[in-house]
């Protein structure tokens, strides 16, 4: 069922001073893969996430999307070219209730609408990540899981080519966390490409269709999920030295 | 349109043709602060055009409202006068768009201090040129009265309300209120940001000049002192905070009662007028954040929640 290439990362690097966050990262993600983006805590995994959908231009390397080239571009082309994400603090609109909220993702993203057919849209959507019953709420009376339901449906309102999940899973308690784990499944199983930075590890199992192994800004590994997560470098690089 | 936006506009025509009545009174005092009200409600609604959603602080109303009285002053004796307010549209368009491809991407801070910084660099350029040709001012001579001047602000108040409604329903409106929100989430759904808000500082600026324009023949004389005097940025400012930039009428309701406070202050404590609207813009800020339109909100959000709970 893969498709072609959607995303690929060649030589990506990410410089901040003297710190090399990314360092000469390359990998590719195909149609309809779900892809972990995986490593330990500042490895480099946000800021590659970043680079994808242009929140920071690369220092080095290059970046495509369905073979075009995306590198250096503002974040506004990269989102209409079809690169939608999430971030990993939520970032809803404070002043807009929840429909207007994924509005925003149907009027300017990917594929754009306007008026009565965008709102239909982002109802469809509010559907798909369950929550049709509070498009009206204001975003201040959201349950933390329901802000994060909101950011989602915003990312999906454009119909991007390729979703970034900045560990979407982060911070939910256990029965939040099967019913987004539950969410994302649905996803997958529509077909999406996704791309997500994750720390949980049920999730990734459950998930991914491949990952790819981040530790000091470099790719250490990458594979199916299964190799990747017996690897005994990724298992070193995780745990140190002594457990591996 | 719905029936709301039917009654709505009811209203404003309504409120408009009882508004364009005043003259007939024939109290020149009262048509003169008529004259006032009516321009800084212009003056006040285009700002918050830009600045209610944006939330981007502009002193450079002066700058605008400056030149456009300049371009009615330089030109009245050349170009007929209706030429002249579609010109000082242009002009102050384009001054708004080069401050604004300049500084937009400036944050909050440096944008406040840059529009403050044009409004006094035009005036010392406008003040330098007027020194070389040996003028201290010029004369502005036509035949227009203050009901003239009046209602040729209310015919652009109206005019100004139906494109503030219009951006508030389009595309760009919508992007405007994403931008004030989060101006990082507005780039990753797609929205140009820096193209959006040049695009409404244009039309705040080009409406700025064209009410110079029209007011320049009411002072008769100007000086780049007058024209350029920063104390209208300012005062701009507070009452459209003090009505509040939440709604399109918001500006409009807190003009009106500035002005006649205003009118207070300068003829009962003339030399205290700097003094009191600072104090003013301070008792604003802490006692009416959001402004009038903020206070309404409010008590309407308290009346529903009691209503719901009885």
């Amino acid at each position: 069922m893969m498709g072609g290439t959607v995303i690929s990362l060649r030589g990506a690097t990410k410089q901040f001073g003297g710190l090399v966050a990314v360092d000469n990262v390359s990998f590719e993600v195909r149609e309809h893969e779900v892809m972990g983006l995986i490593g330990p805590n500042g490895s480099g995994k946000s800021t590659t996430l970043n680079l994808i959908s242009g929140a920071l231009p690369a220092t080095d390397g290059d970046i495509a999307l369905k073979g075009q080239e995306i590198t250096g571009l503002p974040a506004r082309d990269i989102a209409r070219k079809g690169v939608a994400r999430t971030f990993q603090l939520v970032r809803l609109l404070p002043s807009m209730n929840v429909i207007e909220n994924v509005m925003a993702g149907a009027v300017f993203g990917h594929r754009r609408r306007w008026g009565a057919s965008a709102e239909r849209h982002a109802k469809q959507v509010l559907e798909t990540v369950g929550l049709a019953d509070k498009a009206k709420a204001h975003t201040s009376q959201l349950t933390y899981i329901d802000t994060k339901r909101v950011e989602l449906a915003r990312a999906l309102a454009g119909e991007p080519e390729v979703l970034l999940l900045d560990e979407w899973l982060a911070g939910l308690n256990p029965t939040e966390l099967t019913e987004g784990i539950d969410l994302i499944h649905r996803l997958r199983d529509e077909g999406r490409t996704i791309i997500l930075v994750e720390h949980v590890m049920d999730a990734i199992r459950s998930l991914c269709d491949a990952c790819v192994v981040m530790s000091s800004g470099k790719k250490i590994a990458e594979g199916t999920t299964d190799e990747v997560l017996s690897d005994p470098e990724v298992i070193r690089a995780y745990l140190g030295d002594d457990d591996a | 349109m719905k029936r709301d936006e039917w009654k709505t506009l009811g209203w404003g025509a309504g409120l408009l043709v009882v508004a364009a009545l005043l003259p007939l009174t024939g109290d020149g005092y009262l048509i003169s602060l008529g004259v006032t009200i009516a321009m800084y409600t212009v003056l006040a609604t285009s700002w918050a055009l830009f600045s209610g959603p944006t939330h981007y602080i502009s002193l450079a109303t002066a700058a605008f409202f400056g030149v456009g009285t300049y371009v009615t002053g330089s030109g009245i004796e050349v170009l007929p006068y209706w030429l002249l307010l579609p010109i000082a549209a242009v002009v102050g368009g384009v001054l708004a768009a080069l401050v604004g491809l300049a500084t937009l991407r400036l944050s909050g801070v440096y944008f406040v201090i840059f529009t403050l910084g044009l409004a006094e660099m035009t005036r010392q350029a406008v003040t330098w040129y007027q020194n070389q040709t040996g003028h201290k001012g010029t004369y502005v001579l036509t035949d227009f009265t203050d009901n003239d001047i009046y209602w040729q602000l209310l015919g652009l108040a109206a005019l100004v309300y139906l494109v503030g409604w219009a951006i508030g329903r389009s595309r760009l409106g919508f992007a405007l209120r994403i931008i004030g929100d989060d101006e990082d989430v507005a780039r990753h759904v797609g929205i140009n940001t820096a193209l959006s808000k040049v695009a409404l500082f244009i039309v705040s600026g080009a409406v700025a000049a064209v009410v110079g324009a029209i007011i320049a023949p009411r002072y008769v004389y100007i000086e780049p002192s007058t024209a350029f005097t920063p104390m209208l940025s300012f005062q701009v400012v507070i009452m459209a905070l003090l009505g509040g930039t939440g709604r399109l009428w918001g500006p409009l309701v807190g003009v009106i009662p500035f002005t006649l406070l205003w009118e207070a202050i300068s003829s009962s404590f003339p030399n205290q007028t700097t003094l009191l609207l600072g104090l003013s813009f301070l008792a604003i800020v802490y006692l009416l954040p959001g402004g009038f339109v903020g206070l309404y909100d409010r008590l309407k959000g308290r009346a529903a929640k009691r209503s719901a709970l009885a």
